[in-house]
C-alpha cells in the first residue's frame, strides 16, 4: 500500500485523506492531512533526526509524548516533537541532518 | 463563597470519570490534557477526518471507549477544557501550564493527577536503531495514524500488550515476523488462577495467542532480545530462546516494551510520598483507596497511581472526585463509592497476578553489556554506570545521575529509568529499593525557555 521504498513506516489505513504539500529539509514532499511530523516524514525516510551524541539517525520511539526522541525544528522557529505535532499545509520542517 | 476550582490533570479514563463525577457533584472543573482528544492512550482517537470505525480501533474494548468519549463530549458545557496544554510544575496550589507556546497558571483548591502510564524498557544493543518501537507507540502508530511501524515486525518484551499489539498488527495485515515473549509459560500459568477470576479479560489474551497460533506466527517464552540488527534501519532481531538456544529473525521493525510504568512526575513535583512496590519493582505514589496522598488538595487517580487497567482507572477517576467532593463537604452517593471501590479491588488483584505473570527482565537490564546504550537521550553507555558506582561512589540513583547524566536528559529518566536501577543495585550488590529513585523536578516535561517571556 501507499509508502515509499525507503519509509520506514507504511500506510495500512485511513488513505483517503486530503494530501498537505510539506517541505522538509529543502526537499518538498507530500503528507496526508491528520499525519503527525513523524508519520509524514517516516513514510517518506528512515529518520527524523541524528543524534547529537554521535549514535547515529534517530527515528522517535514511544511515539506517545514521553521519550522526547522526535523533535525537530519548524521553519518558523518552533520546536516541536515530531510524534504529537499534526502536519500543516505549507509547512517547513528541518531535521537537522542537512548540517 | 465561590465554587472551589478543582483542576483534572489528564483526559484518559480516570480523568474523564472524574470530571464526570465531580460536574455530577455540582462542580466545574478545569480539565487540562496534552492531547488535541480525549480518551488517553488506551482510548486515543484518531484526528479529525479518520474513519475507521471504534471496533477497528478499539477492538473488544469499543463499547468502553465509545461509552468514555460520549461522557467527555456531554460534559463540554458544564468544565473548562484545555487540550493541547501541559502541566509541567505544580506549586503552592497552583499549576503551571504550556499551551501553545504561552505560559498560564491555574489556581486550584483541589487537583486530581490522572496522567497515566508508558511502556517500561529493556535496554538491549541496537535499542536506539531507527525501526525499534515501544510497543505502546506501535499500536499508537496503527490507531491514531493508520500505519504499521514496517512491513514485516517483531514483537519482544511481556505484558499483555505484546500479543495484543502483534495481532493488532497481523489483523491490519502486516507481517509478524515473531513474538519473543521473556514471560515463561511456567509463570503465565502459575498466573492463571487467579486471572481465571477476571475470565473475559483471560479469553482475550488466550484468544490474541490462538489467533496468532493460527496465522502461524512463531511464539517464543523465555526468550530475551540480544540484538536489533541493522545500520540506519532494522535488519534483523537476534535472541536467546527459551531454551538457551540464539535464534535469529529477519525483520525491518521491532516493537518492544515490558509492562508499564506510571507516568508519576508531577505527584512528584507535587509533594506526593512514595514507596516501593516490590511486586513490580517500581516505586509508586502513596495514597489512600481513594486516591488521596498526604499532601493537602493533592489526589491521584487511574494508572499513574501503579499500574491497574482501564477499567480501575475509570474506577479510580470517579473514587478521586468523590473524595475531593467529601473533602469539600459536599455529599456523596456513598453506594456508588462502595461499587467502584469493588471494583478497583478486583482490579487490582488482576493487575497483581499479572506482575507475577509478566515479571519485568531484571536480569536481562542488570547484565546488559558495558558497551550497551542505556540512556538514548544521551546515548550513555551502560557501563559509565558501573564505573560511577563501583569507583566514583555513586551509592543511590540521584548521585548518579548527577555523576553520569543518565536519565538527566530529555525524557527524565521515563525510558532508562528501571533499567537503570536494575544496573545500579546489581553494580553496588544491593537490593533495588536501597538505590533509592529518581527524584522529579520542574518542568515535567521539555518547556521553551521562552515560555515566561512577557511580549
Amino acid at each position: 500500500m501507499a509508502g515509499t521504498p525507503d519509509g520506514l513506516f507504511i500506510r495500512v489505513a485511513e488513505i483517503d485523506r486530503r494530501t498537505v504539500a510539506i517541505t522538509v529539509d529543502g526537499v518538498a514532499l507530500t503528507a496526508l492531512d491528520g499525519d503527525t511530523l513523524a508519520t509524514a516524514l517516516l513514510t517518506h525516510g528512515r529518520h527524523l533526526r541524528q543524534s547529537e551524541f554521535g549514535d547515529g539517525p534517530l527515528a522517535g520511539f514511544c511515539l506517545m509524548g514521553a521519550c522526547q526522541d522526535c523533535w525537530v525544528n519548524l521553519g518558523d522557529g518552533r520546536r516541536v516533537r515530531a510524534c504529537t505535532t499534526l502536519v500543516a499545509d505549507g509547512m517547513t520542517i528541518h531535521t537537522g541532518n542537512d548540517l | 463563597m465561590s465554587e472551589p476550582q478543582v483542576l483534572v490533570i489528564g483526559a484518559g479514563p480516570a480523568g474523564v470519570r472524574a470530571a464526570e463525577a465531580l460536574v455530577a457533584g455540582g462542580i466545574s472543573p478545569v480539565v487540562v490534557d496534552e492531547s488535541p482528544r480525549s480518551g488517553g492512550q488506551i482510548y486515543r482517537q484518531p484526528p479529525d477526518g479518520f474513519t475507521r470505525p471504534g471496533k477497528a480501533l478499539y477492538g473488544f474494548e469499543a463499547g468502553r471507549a465509545q461509552r468514555l468519549h460520549q461522557t467527555f463530549a456531554s460534559l463540554q458545557n458544564h468544565m473548562d477544557y484545555r487540550p493541547e496544554t501541559l502541566v509541567w510544575n505544580i506549586r503552592d496550589g497552583v499549576a503551571h501550564t504550556a499551551q501553545d507556546g504561552a505560559h498560564g497558571e491555574i489556581p486550584f483548591d483541589a487537583i486530581i493527577i490522572a496522567t497515566g502510564a508508558h511502556d517500561r524498557v529493556a535496554p538491549f544493543p541496537g535499542w536506539t536503531t531507527p525501526g525499534v518501537f515501544t510497543l505502546g507507540g506501535t499500536q499508537v502508530a496503527l490507531k491514531y495514524q493508520g500505519c504499521a511501524i514496517g512491513r514485516r515486525v517483531a514483537f519482544v518484551g511481556t505484558g499483555p500488550l505484546l500479543t495484543l499489539v502483534a495481532w493488532q498488527y497481523a489483523k491490519a495485515g502486516t507481517e509478524v515476523a515473531a513474538v519473543i515473549d521473556s514471560a515463561t509459560l511456567g509463570e503465565e500459568l502459575g498466573a492463571l488462577g487467579t486471572l481465571a477470576k477476571d475470565p473475559t479479560t483471560l479469553a482475550k489474551g488466550l484468544y490474541y495467542t490462538a489467533s496468532l497460533r493460527t496465522r502461524r506466527v512463531p511464539l517464543s517464552h523465555g526468550a530475551v532480545p540480544l540484538e536489533a540488527e541493522g545500520d540506519g534501519r532494522v535488519e534483523a532481531l537476534r535472541y536467546r530462546d527459551g531454551a538457551g538456544r540464539e535464534q535469529r529473525v529477519a525483520c525491518d521493525a521491532i516493537a518492544t516494551g515490558y509492562g508499564l510504568t506510571p507516568e508519576t512526575r508531577l505527584a512528584d513535583i507535587a509533594g506526593c510520598r512514595f514507596a516501593f512496590h516490590e511486586p513490580s519493582r517500581q516505586w509508586l505514589p502513596e495514597t489512600d483507596d481513594d486516591g488521596r496522598t498526604a499532601v493537602a488538595r493533592v489526589y491521584l487517580a487511574g494508572d499513574g497511581m501503579g499500574i491497574a487497567g482501564a477499567n480501575a482507572a475509570e474506577a479510580r477517576g470517579a473514587l478521586a472526585s468523590f473524595a475531593v467532593l467529601a473533602d469539600l463537604g459536599r455529599s456523596v452517593p456513598m453506594t456508588r463509592v462502595a461499587g467502584h471501590r469493588r471494583q478497583l479491588a478486583a482490579a487490582r488483584r488482576f493487575a497483581a497476578a499479572l506482575d507475577g505473570a509478566f515479571a519485568y527482565p531484571a536480569d536481562l537490564a542488570a547484565t546488559m553489556a558495558d558497551d550497551t546504550i542505556l540512556c538514548r537521550c544521551e546515548a550513555i553507555r551502560a557501563g559509565k554506570l558501573r564505573h560511577a558506582a563501583n569507583d566514583l561512589g555513586a551509592n543511590e540513583l540521584n548521585r548518579a545521575k548527577a555523576l553520569t547524566r543518565v536519565a538527566m536528559g530529555r525524557c527524565q529518566g521515563r525510558m532508562c529509568g528501571a533499567a537503570a536501577a536494575e544496573v545500579l543495585a546489581a553494580a553496588l550488590h544491593t537490593p533495588i529499593d536501597q538505590v533509592e529513585r529518581l527524584r522529579g523536578a520542574a518542568p515535567a516535561k521539555p518547556v521553551p525557555l521562552s515560555l515566561g517571556a512577557k511580549p
